[in-house]
């Protein structure tokens, strides 16, 4: 095994001193590879006045959080990021970097892995560790649309690097009681040598935060048009969740493509995902079969989206939903055992 | 203006099927196509063009074949088309792939003029990366925006662009030369005038091999210039879990009680949940 190199570092993707989610569900993957190896983790925090997300990144398992805060980083941009990212990876040598695979994301990674250099497995959602004294990553991804995963390594480039989907890894639970050390790097660059400016940004009105929901009600072909995601919007709002949809709904105009679940869609595993009139095609449920736990309403009982689900009803939609959202609104049904949550 | 565009022919992996037995490909009878991304940036550039002047020049890194999508470049618009081959660039990844393209985008400025601007597609249909745009802007110290959903103005030196993210738009400044990489939401992509076709069909796309770059750093190109490697694959399998199958709306909610959701989701008796 390689001694120079060794922790395994995680990109703290922020805006506005809010981190992304992929941030702190990379931060548990990398714990579990850790303790695999024995290595430590490592949080890269860049932004402007985030040094509370360099606590955060401890609290969610980080044994170390590097912190660059410097006005210039107060907005996402490729040079200084990745300068000040490569400045930290030189310095402390992990021997793998996690990046989310989002836009900004995927953005910094090429950059990063070119200016080292080294090998940089895209997308990946699946993340492992040969043992001792290997600990080679193994990281593995959909290729051909899903209808493949493949393992790519890099064996002999270090760090080995790789983006990783939001959604897919989970989380460790976030405890105040976690102790580490958060270590402050200087930033020498000046506003005046950065070319890119960032003049604007628009928060998407209708964004739909499928990959962070803890509940979704998703709608497929079946819905047979727009008018019924309303429906589903009740059922979706009285559990605290959001709305889905499978992609023949999003081409058909019924719903806006930021609602879709799938392959070209968002992976996603909230905690429960109702699927409504949703047949289950694979590129579907590569989407949400990691979810905690999968209802199926559809009225063909051969659909093969109840070969992923843990509970089924057989019947129309246009039966099932109002009296769910009727049974949902009357609140915990008497039938139910004390506390809700004896198995 | 001189703007590159780089792009690649991929088989349509929509066509793709899989051989349920042995778990590979069946590429036979898949359509190669221009990744369709790449057509965006293409076209992107044609329209700075047809705005500023200037020129486009189209690269494409693969196999002989690969000419069929550098004439269907040129029925577009493209000036002049450049088909980078050698065994030697093969079996490439994308920090090798990268450094051939930037090393063929330096040898085209050297031939048509200083580059202005780099289109590529935000990521191919078969390799699905959208690492090779980043690797060249790197490797030819470019400004890079990624994820283009609209060019919103060009001024002197000065370019202004929408970045699409995921949570919003970002309208973004910087300086040329810059490279673009290029989301679907960008254009409508042109279809070939006749002129155009019959152009192409006459057109002999340039060839460049190892030999046409004498300094490049052989050990940084096609197999052993990429650090990655392709381990094991398989044909990911569909979980199938045993349904519990309840009969109606009632007894699911009495159900769904009877799972630790109500604990995990906070779900409190009485109200609502």
């Amino acid at each position: 095994m390689d001694l120079e190199y060794q922790g395994i570092m995680v990109w703290v993707e922020q805006r506005g001193g809010v981190a992304k989610p992929v941030s702190w569900q990379l931060i548990g993957q990398a714990r579990r590879l850790a303790e695999k190896i024995g290595a430590g983790v490592f949080a890269l925090v860049q932004g402007d006045g985030v040094e509370h997300l360099a606590q955060e990144a401890i609290y969610y398992g980080a044994d170390r959080a590097y912190l660059i805060d410097h006005p210039v980083l107060r907005d996402y941009r490729t040079e200084p990021y990745s300068i000040s990212a490569l400045e930290t990876i030189r310095q402390v040598k992990p021997e793998i970097v996690l990046i989310g695979a989002t836009y900004q994301g995927r953005d910094l990674a090429g950059a990063i892995a070119t200016h080292l250099p080294t090998g940089l497995t895209a997308d990946t959602t699946m993340l492992d560790v040969e043992p001792n004294p290997s600990r080679l990553l193994l990281a593995s991804r959909p290729a051909f649309s899903e209808k493949l995963m493949a393992t790519i390594l890099c064996k002999k480039y270090k760090p080995q690097m790789a983006t990783a989907r939001p959604g897919i890894f989970e989380a460790l639970p976030r405890d105040e009681g976690r102790t580490g050390r958060i270590i402050r790097l200087p930033f020498t660059m000046k506003e005046e040598e950065i070319a890119t400016k960032v003049l604007e940004f628009y928060q998407d009105q209708d964004r739909v935060n499928l990959e962070d929901a803890q509940v979704i009600v998703a709608g497929g072909r079946g819905m047979g048009g727009p008018e019924g995601f309303a429906m589903l919007k009740q059922l979706a709002d009285l559990l605290g969740g959001v709305v889905g949809a499978s992609r023949p709904c999003v081409d058909q105009g019924w719903i806006k493509q930021t609602h879709q679940v799938g392959q070209t869609g968002k992976t996603v595993r909230p905690k429960l995902y109702i699927a409504v009139g949703i047949s289950g095609a694979v590129q579907h449920t590569i989407g949400m079969d990691g979810s905690h736990v999968i209802v199926a309403i559809n009225k063909d009982p051969q659909a093969p989206i109840f070969n992923v689900a843990h509970y089924g009803i057989v019947g129309e939609w246009q039966k099932v939903v109002p009296e769910l959202i009727r049974v949902i609104s009357a609140g915990k049904p008497a039938a139910a055992t004390a506390g809700g949550a004896a198995k | 203006m001189h703007i590159v565009v780089c792009i690649k022919q991929v088989p349509d992996s929509r066509e793709i099927r899989i051989d349920a037995k042995t778990g590979t490909l069946i590429r036979e009878g898949v359509p190669s196509i221009v990744n369709p991304y790449d057509l965006h940036g293409l076209e992107a550039a044609l329209r700075l063009k047809e705005q500023h002047g200037g020129r486009v020049t189209v690269l494409t890194m693969g196999p002989p074949m690969a000419e069929k999508a550098l004439k269907e470049a040129i029925s577009l618009g493209a000036d002049e088309a450049v088909l980078i081959t050698d065994r030697k660039f093969g079996g490439a990844d994308t920090l090798a792939t990268a450094y051939v393209l930037s090393e063929a985008i330096r040898k085209a400025a050297a031939t048509w003029g200083p580059v202005d601007v780099v289109i590529a597609g935000k990521q191919t249909l078969d390799g699905d990366t959208g690492q090779v745009g980043p690797g060249i802007a790197c490797r030819l110290g470019l400004q890079q925006l990624t994820y283009v959903e609209r060019i919103v103005s060009v001024e002197g030196r000065r370019i202004r662009v929408e970045r699409h993210l995921e949570d919003g738009l970002e309208v973004v400044e910087t300086s040329m030369p810059v490279l673009l990489t290029a989301l679907k939401e960008m254009n409508t992509v042109r279809r070939a005038s006749l002129p155009g076709m019959l152009a192409a069909a006459r057109y002999k796309p340039i060839v460049w091999t190892v030999a046409d770059f004498p300094d490049i750093d052989v050990s940084k190109i096609g197999l052993k210039g990429s650090p990655t490697v392709v381990g094991r694959s398989w044909v990911p399998e569909v979980r199938k879990v045993d349904t519990t199958y309840v009969d109606g709306a009632e007894a699911l909610w009495e159900a769904l009680w009877r799972t630790d959701l109500p604990e995990r989701l906070g779900w409190t008796a009485g109200e609502e949940a």
